[in-house]
């Protein structure tokens, strides 16, 4: 058997930071495995701007995003394999791999870090009606079928969804030449950026019908159209609201679900609603030396946070090889999400070993306006931060200071929540 | 005198701003702080964006190469800028960066590579 | 088609047909199979519940008691011979009131009179024992350990194959325009010129009235009687290891909720009488019925693990029966009409049959060099690490990854391809390896599996269908 120190599953923007990271940290010996015949993951078929703003001060594509982090993994000299597919991690960390090039390899690693990205929703999930022709797509299957092989999918679209991809997809066919008809939204707010509705619908004069789903798909062969109706607030289709709309094309932007295969045979505690492995401060999973980081852990919005939460894996995974490993662990402080926060990652602090700083990230559940974030300890309330406006779509964050617990030595819970004043 | 109704990109917040331009007097309301005045100015002034395509490239390790235009261009100009992308065929190796078209659209902003494709074979 | 004249040609390359024709071509004769979609399994054999009933349910005496108990009993040496998936896992039909255990009684008694072995009724706690997931409404069951499950695509493609393998000639994109009777022979127009055959066996599903009523004054009705499914994630597979029936209504043996072969968890179908014999399309109102029926079987059903939902159709013939033999006023025409469920059970049985009745009629002999065995596509998922490095080392192809929620490798999408038979079709490949049948719903390996097809089959990637020609998957090049 082969041995690592660091195996790294997944060369896409989160593989990549944490690589570069755990190496500047002193890791002597890192791997990287990437499925794909390039590193980079989804960000070489996200050829739009609009990237790496935080990080670099500079709007980037997705190709250049991450040649950035592919630049600084070659001239560090860390290793990896492309065309390589991790079949199986065993709670012991040895990794089962195949390729073309190595056959199929057993790796024992010191440590894991999960960096597997997410996967979109596909129609199944949402049991549209009607029938099963040629012509529906999720977006990014689209994508990848345009901006890495040079096919279009359609000339005549409807979108269902309004998550990032979908609205960029909707602008990149319509550049394309296809006519995109419409984007309908189930939720009665969009899931995607507003820049990207403004950039991506308004500019091109596509409609966006929110609280709209698609009731029925038409055409045996190739879709011929489709219906959409109107959703109440059950978001339950109304009778009486359907419309018709002809198109040889659907495209489903209708979300994205991180890959935990891997993660759940490894028998690692999964949050439901992350749908990713649960974490402590060190981005630690269940399972002692695996880590998670980037949209396997959970779904962000913006690479540049995907790179950042990913280099803290790489660094604390660095120091779980190089820490003395005592038996007793102190319980960990539970984060709580509660009153319109639907989850926080990560759900633990490791008190005793977290660093100076931990940032807390989470999605609220609905669009609120003038609304607090509130922090409590316990019962104490540490923070209250009054925001404007708050949307699923978008990612919040705060920081807890290690400094800031001195005070509570008995801390059980931290509860992240917004409160209406 | 022109009204347009638009929602500002500075932030999640997404401002509904009415812009109105009286010759060379323009006025934004809606807007909640100085990201959206200015907004609301360019986008009635002078709208610009970047485009992004892909362009096909010969004896590369693949068959596209992703390409955007290296600063905005004028919104009105975006599409004769993706017809001349459109005609375009490079020769591998393409490096991030290289200058595929000079200047598109009659701008002199040019068109450049945003992705290394090696060349193979 | 290579020639104009078959001694028999067998309308439709579903599980029936194809059954027919790989007991054909044990006997020297020159048969050929006409299908109308580019691949075989198609049609109603593509989309159904895929069990291997026990032939408790039918009435004594009927074709489909008869067909159903010998089928089921043929299912075993057949799956080792074919190499195809096929698992006895056992059946229970619950009953929720005891004032219906009378009909539970019945549907024993039945099964009793057609021949099936090992019936036993237990107790709502048994069955329950037996089946933890199983309802806490459920006062009693029906167990039959011969009742079976079966990949429909994987027994009709293996029959297909070793048809062809032996000698019969499959013509796809062909459909049956006129049959008729010229003499002692049929003349059949197709889509794809005219041929003659000394016989025919009718196989069309929900066609096989049309088929049947070109050469008949006995007239055949059929309706298609719709059946929406739902499929549950691999996560959910594990809810129930029995399939789990409710008692038979009117319509037929109700929703069912049954692990499939590959790990999956089933539910449905529902049974609605349409007129549209292409009227494969779900509902809203469908796949909302058979959640809430199949919730009355298995406690906790995760319906929020759907991976997809689709229907097919059951060819429904008004005498509520099969219809299988040479029809009286046209010798030399063989139906294989009504082909419902226990239709796939019943498949291998209505083969051997029909054959033995066609060969008779021809005098035909028996081949020496007659090959029952096929050997499936290899699946490395199924080998031990050593093995499949072995087998990478070996063949580079089956060490890339192209169906990642399936893991499906290239070889097997390549093997799928170019066998006997081949996939030319994105929905062919799917049913041969399962690329494209997972959890994603083929969002990654679409465009890799594209590629291969277009590379094997020496066509353009704007040429890749998802079935038929009708349904291209580009529109063009960008």
């Amino acid at each position: 058997m082969i041995k690592h120190d660091i195996v790294i599953i997944g060369g896409g923007p989160a593989g990549l930071a944490a690589a570069a990271a755990a190496k500047k940290a002193g890791a002597q010996d890192i791997l990287i495995l990437e499925r794909d015949g390039r590193l980079g993951g989804i960000l070489n078929q996200c050829i739009h701007n609009g990237f790496g703003l935080h990080t670099f001060g500079e709007e980037l594509t997705g190709p250049e995003y991450a040649a950035r982090y592919i630049k600084q993994v070659e001239e560090m000299g860390i290793p990896y394999q492309l065309n390589t597919m991790v079949l199986h991690i065993s709670a012991e960390k040895v990794i089962t791999a195949v390729s073309r090039e190595e056959g199929l390899v057993r790796i024992q690693a010191k440590a894991v870090i999960l960096a597997m990205g997410c996967r979109e929703r596909p129609r199944g999930a949402l049991n549209i009606p009607g029938y099963r022709p040629a012509g529906i797509y999720s977006a990014g299957t689209a994508q990848r079928l345009m901006n890495m092989e040079g096919y279009s999918v359609g000339k005549e679209v409807v979108i269902l969804g309004s998550g990032d991809i979908g609205l960029i997809m909707a602008r990149r066919m319509t550049l394309e030449g296809a006519k995109v008809k419409v984007v309908a939204e189930l939720m009665p707010y969009s899931g995607g950026l507003k820049r990207n509705i403004v950039q991506c619908l308004d500019d091109y004069g596509i409609p966006l019908k929110l609280s709209h789903t698609v009731v029925e798909i038409q055409g045996k062969e190739r879709v011929t159209g489709i219906v959409l109706a109107k959703v109440g607030a059950d978001r339950k289709p109304i009778p009486g609201t359907e419309e018709y709309y002809s198109c040889d094309t659907l495209l489903l932007s209708v979300g994205l679900i991180p890959e935990n295969e891997l993660t759940k045979e490894m028998g690692i505690s999964m949050s439901p609603v992350t749908s990713g492995p649960q974490v402590s401060s060190q981005l630690e999973t269940s399972v002692e030396g695996v880590f998670a980081c980037g949209n396997v852990l959970h779904v962000h919005d913006l690479v540049d946070y995907v790179s950042e939460e990913a280099a803290l894996a790489g660094e604390n995974a660095v120091e779980y090889m190089t820490a003395e490993h005592e038996g007793e662990k102190a319980d960990p402080v539970v984060l709580k999400a509660e009153n319109g926060v639907r989850y926080t990652v990560p759900q633990f602090l490791d008190v005793k070993n977290m660093k100076d700083k931990v940032t807390v990230r989470f999605r609220v559940a609905d669009v609120y306006r003038d609304r607090f974030i509130s922090v409590y300890y316990d019962h104490k309330r540490v923070v209250h931060r009054k925001k404007r406006v708050l949307a699923p779509g978008e990612m919040e964050q705060i920081v807890i200071k290690k400094e800031s617990l001195a005070d509570c030595p008995d801390l059980k819970n931290i509860i992240i929540c917004t409160e209406v004043d | 005198m022109e009204v347009r109704e638009l929602i500002c990109i500075g932030c999640p917040l997404g401002c509904p701003l009415t812009v109105t331009r009286d010759g060379d007097t323009i006025e934004v309301k809606g807007n909640t702080c100085q990201k959206g005045a200015d907004y609301g100015r360019k986008e009635v002034v002078n709208p610009t964006r970047i485009v992004t395509s892909t362009v096909r490239v010969e004896g590369g390790e693949l068959p596209l190469v992703s390409v955007k235009t290296a600063s905005d261009i004028p919104k009105g100009k975006i599409f004769q800028c993706m017809e001349e992308i459109r005609g375009i065929t490079v020769k591998a190796p393409v490096r991030i960066g290289d200058v595929i078209i000079k200047g598109c659209a009659g701008t002199e902003v040019p068109v450049i590579a945003t992705k290394d494709v090696k060349a193979v074979g | 088609m290579k020639s104009d004249y078959y001694d028999v040609a067998v309308i439709g390359a579903g599980v029936t047909g194809c059954a027919v024709a790989r007991e054909l071509s044990r006997y020297s004769l020159k048969v050929c199979v006409l299908e109308r979609e580019e691949d075989v399994c198609s049609g109603t054999s593509k989309a159904n519940s895929a069990i291997v009933h026990g032939g408790f349910d039918a009435e004594p005496g009927s074709l489909k008691a008869r067909f159903n108990v010998e089928g089921n009993r043929m299912m075993g040496e057949l799956a080792e011979e074919l190499d195809f998936e096929f698992k006895r896992n056992g059946s229970l039909v619950l009953c929720f009131d005891r004032n219906q255990l009378p009909q539970l009684e019945n549907l024993y008694n039945k099964g009793l009179a057609n021949g099936v072995e090992g019936l036993r009724i237990l107790t709502g706690d048994e069955a329950r024992q037996m089946e933890p997931n199983v309802s806490d409404q459920a006062e009693a069951a029906l167990y039959a350990p011969s009742g079976g499950i079966v990949c429909p695509f994987g027994l009709t493609i293996a029959l297909a194959e070793n048809a062809c393998d032996n000698g019969v000639e499959f013509s796809f994109l062909t459909s049956v325009e006129t049959v008729k009777r010229e003499g002692e022979e049929y003349e059949i127009n197709t889509s794809q010129g005219k041929i003659t055959a000394a016989c025919v066996v009718n196989a069309a599903g929900v066609y096989a009235d049309h088929i049947h009523n070109m050469v008949s004054e006995e007239k055949l009705h059929i309706t298609p009687r719709k059946g929406e499914y739902c499929l549950l994630d691999k996560e959910a597979g594990g809810h129930v290891s029995h399939t789990i029936f409710q008692l038979p209504g009117p319509y037929g043996k109700g929703v069912l909720v049954t692990p499939t072969v590959h790990g999956n968890l089933l539910t449905g179908p529902t049974a609605v009488d349409i007129e549209d014999k292409e009227g494969v399309d779900t509902t809203a109102q469908g796949l909302a019925y058979l959640q809430d029926r199949a919730a009355l079987s298995v406690k906790n059903l995760p319906f929020r693990t759907v991976i997809t939902s689709f229907a097919g159709l059951r060819a429904h013939e008004d005498r509520d029966d099969f219809v299988i033999g040479e029809v009286s006023d046209a010798p030399g025409f063989f139906d294989a009409a009504g082909i419902e469920s226990p239709g796939l059970t019943s498949a291998p049985a209505i083969g051997s049959y029909l054959a033995r009745l066609i060969a008779g009629k021809l005098k035909a002999e028996k081949k020496s060099d007659w090959n029952g065995k096929r050997k499936g596509i290899l699946r490395p998922e199924k080998l031990s690490w050593e093995e499949r490095a072995k087998l990478i080392q070996e063949k580079p192809e089956y060490g890339t990854i192209i169906c990642r929620c399936e893991g499906i490798s290239e070889g097997e999408i390549i093997d799928a391809v170019t066998r006997t038979l081949g996939a030319v079709s994105m929905d062919g490949i799917k049913r041969r390896v399962r690329a494209g049948m997972g959890r994603c719903q083929a969002g990654f390996c679409t465009p890799r599996t594209m590629e291969i097809l277009a590379e094997k089959r020496q066509i353009p990637m704007e040429a890749v269908c998802k079935n038929g020609p009708d349904s291209r998957m580009l529109a063009g090049r960008k």
